[in-house]
């Protein structure tokens, strides 16, 4: 059989907030051999529900089989698939850069450009914050190439489908 | 019920929600003086509690607001108001407090001699009479000798409720003694599990379990429940209605697709049934006979849906994949449309995905979309209940025989028939299993264990209703027969029950032969004896140059002796010519009864498809 073509799609689950929801959710993951880019879960406009944001690539039958399981989970209320091109994103990363005091002002200025803010700031090291889309925070890391991370913490994505025209 | 139980089950979720809104520490706090007090108060909360379910039940009326039990008290209520007919399991330190009120509860409980025993028993109990199985078991080693049985009946779909002990909550997650997070070990093989910290949760979540166990595709549920909320006084509130949102277990199936399978039938010429286990739990065998015979449609049973379609009825052809007969294969490789009924589409049946059905187009109705498309793609799927499906697919139709299709499948099963090999100086297998099928009569009901005797079964054995086949088919899960026959036979009414297992897998179980004995439940077993690990010798034979690794028992006892011991009837026979009056004896038994079948060590379960290979690959041996 030709190789099959690798995707990434980004699912987003309402479930119940429940303790254990997490473990059957991750469970999943781990015992059908899914392979989940990031995962996050916060509250919703209902507190009773939670919603869990994945990232996950695959070929086009895991994909679906995805979907199919977590549909299968008794915590799951509802699973909807969100295509990249109608996905709103968005995504933090908290970011610490070590920094040689004499290049201070060279890294303000990329701090700058970059679109990030300053969180807390050190004799030789600096923590920065960025948000947005996930393409943001790629590029903001990767224009940070010129120094040292040392340390990072991305939230994962989460994602809305686009309000569609005409709907406000 | 009557008629104040609408304000009843308004009630609990008032208080739930009452709780929910406390702060964390208020009610941790809540529990804790709930649990101390509870303590000390037990007893004679306990004592006024039995007073006042009696007082209930003299009344004949529905449970009073009034009523205070403790957790354990509540759970044995539940259990009898829903009609447990029994229950399975084997007592501990953590389930003390629900043992106490099984005590003079009146709800009849079967002391196995191993936890997995239990849970197996439940299993055959639920697959012999479609009810759910229930089994209790206490924290720790307990939960963890439930896991197999759990997993068994998760792979094959039987519902069944677990409840396990579980450490006080005050101790939970402190690597206390006897804890283990059952919770977590089970979430992979169970449909759905609780853990209880709330002794308000207790009532809604076993009414959930059940409700969740025994709709839409069935499975185990386990509800581990610590010892302070079975020590807990609470008020006797089951809800009556469990929503859960998002579950829909049995969705109405799609008109559009059902009338394209419809289409897909009247325009094939070689159509072929392949039906699962989902045609059990449905009870649909009325409409699938006037399905195939309206259509001449060729008819293969998995191995959980033996018996779903008649095996002496000529469309029948049995097992398919792996071990089934030639014809089955043949029929399937001919085929020009497989319509997958409740069935998964296991590798064992289908074998090399690319080589499946090469001329078929597929169609596959389940209950379950996560199924459908999930080994083999479907062309023609349907999403539904499969008894729905059915009756509606029967409403659309306009069946058409086809004759030359049915002259086929009645030539193939003349060509390759399924033959019992002839009498060596050792006793057939074959030949064992043959004589039970002919001489145990039209009530009986077979339980298989695992490995090579278990598709002998599945060749030999001749079903025609169903529930009268029940195996381990998805897990394999040896040491299943007995205890299963065992529970099967509680549940079984109007005929015998025999387990038919190997010496191997019987001898992961034999503990139960004490059960057996002590409550005289009438399981005739039959043990095919070839002192080896007969399915896998057969592999290392085929695929690993006979080198026998490990499989070739050195020590086996004497079982007729051993049963003897237990106080169980039986017998050995080793000689051909002695075979057929010892099953006799075996089937003409009252009460339990052993049979140890002493038969040839290198027979071979044939045909064989090699895994992974084409439908027709059939494995030739030499000579």
């Amino acid at each position: 059989m030709a190789d099959r073509a690798q995707m990434r799609k980004i699912i987003s689950i309402l479930v119940r907030n429940k303790p254990g929801v997490l473990s059957h959710v991750a469970g999943l993951v781990t015992r059908r051999a899914y392979n989940v880019e990031s995962i996050a879960a916060g509250p919703t406009e209902d507190n009773s529900i939670t919603r869990i944001t994945l990232v996950v690539s695959g070929d086009e039958q895991v994909l679906e089989q995805v979907t199919k399981q977590f549909r299968k989970l008794i915590d799951v209320i509802k699973v909807d698939d969100i295509p990249h091109e109608l996905a709103m994103t968005g995504e933090l990363a908290l970011i610490t850069v070590a920094f040689d005091p004499s290049r201070k002002s060279e890294i303000m200025n990329l701090v700058n450009v970059l679109g990030m803010s300053v969180q807390s700031i050190g004799l030789d090291s600096i923590t920065l914050q960025v948000a947005g889309s996930a393409q943001r925070v790629d590029t903001a890391i990767n224009g940070l190439y010129p120094f040292e991370i040392r340390a990072m913490a991305r939230t994962g994505l989460v994602a809305l489908p686009v309000t569609p025209a005409g709907a406000q | 019920m009557g008629p104040d139980d609408k304000n009843k089950d308004k009630a609990p979720r008032a208080k739930a929600a009452d709780k929910a809104a406390a702060p964390k520490a208020g009610k941790a706090a809540a529990v804790k003086a709930a649990a101390s007090k509870a303590a000390s108060a037990v007893a004679s909360k306990a004592a006024s509690a039995v007073k006042a379910i009696k007082a209930s039940r003299a009344a004949k009326g529905p449970a009073k607001a009034e009523d205070i039990l403790n957790g354990a008290q509540a759970i044995v209520r539940f259990l009898k108001e829903r009609g447990t007919p029994l229950v399975f399991g084997y007592p501990g330190g953590a389930v003390i407090p629900l043992y106490d009120a099984l005590y003079d509860s009146g709800l009849r409980h079967i002391l196995a001699r191993h936890e997995q025993g239990a849970i197996h028993a439940a299993d055959g109990f639920a697959r012999a009479t479609g009810k759910t199985g229930v089994v209790f078991a206490t924290s720790g080693p307990g939960a963890t000798n439930l896991v197999t049985g759990l997993a068994t009946a998760h792979m094959d779909s039987v519902p069944l409720v677990a409840i396990t002990g579980q450490v006080p909550t005050t101790s939970l997650g402190s690597d206390s003694f006897q804890e283990a997070d059952i919770y977590g070990i089970s979430i992979p093989i169970t449909k759905y599990n609780y853990l209880i910290k709330d002794p308000a949760d207790l009532l809604p979540a076993l009414s959930e379990a059940f409700h969740i166990a025994s709709t839409g595709r069935p499975g185990p549920v386990l509800v581990d429940i610590p010892k302070d909320v079975q020590t807990a006084a609470l008020s006797y509130f089951p809800p009556k209605t469990v929503p859960i949102p998002g579950y829909s277990p049995s969705p109405k199936p799609d008109p559009e697709g059902v009338a394209k399978l419809a289409e897909a039938i009247a325009v094939s010429r070689r159509p072929l049934l392949y039906v699962g286990g989902g045609a059990i739990t449905t009870g649909v065998q009325a409409d699938l006979l006037k399905l195939a015979e309206g259509s001449d449609m060729a008819v293969v049973t998995s191995l959980q849906a033996k018996g779903a379609f008649p095996d002496t009825h000529p469309l029948c052809l049995g097992l398919p994949g792996m071990h089934g007969p030639k014809y089955a294969n043949i029929a399937i490789n001919e085929a020009d449309l497989i319509v997958g009924l409740g069935a998964r589409f296991d590798d064992r049946v289908v074998g090399d995905v690319r080589r499946f059905a090469p001329l078929a187009r597929v169609a596959h109705v389940d209950v379950d979309p996560a199924e459908i498309g999930k080994r083999v793609p479907a062309d023609l799927p349907v999403e539904g209940d499969l008894r729905l499906a059915l009756e509606l697919l029967l409403a659309t139709i306009s069946p058409e025989r086809k004759p030359e299709w049915r002259a086929r499948i009645l030539d193939l099963k003349a060509k390759h028939p399924l033959a019992v090999p002839k009498a060596g100086k050792d006793i057939r297998p074959q030949a064992a299993i043959k004589a039970l099928s002919d001489k145990a009569g039209d009530g009986a009901l077979f339980v298989t264990d695992v490995g090579q005797h278990q598709m002998w079964c599945a060749q030999f054995l001749s079903v025609s209703k169903p529930r009268r086949f029940l195996s381990s088919g998805g897990l394999g899960t040896m040491g299943f027969g007995l205890p299963a026959a065992m529970g099967a036979a509680l549940g079984h009414k109007g005929g015998q029950v025999y387990a038919v297992v190997g010496d191997g897998g019987f001898q992961m179980t034999l503990q139960e032969l004490a059960t057996v004995r002590q409550y005289g439940i009438p399981v005739k077993i039959l043990i095919i004896n070839n002192g080896c690990l007969g399915m896998v010798r057969q592999w290392q034979e085929f695929f690993n140059g006979r080198r026998y690794s490990e499989t070739v028992f050195g020590y086996n006892p004497d079982f007729a002796k051993l049963a003897a011991v237990y106080g169980i009837p039986s017998r050995r026979v080793d000689k051909p010519q002695d075979l057929d009056g010892a099953v006799s004896w075996l089937v003409a038994e009252k009460g339990p009864a052993l049979l140890d079948a002493m038969v040839a060590k290198g027979e071979n379960v044939l045909p064989m498809i090699p895994a992974g290979k084409g439908q027709t690959d059939f494995y030739e041996t030499e000579g």
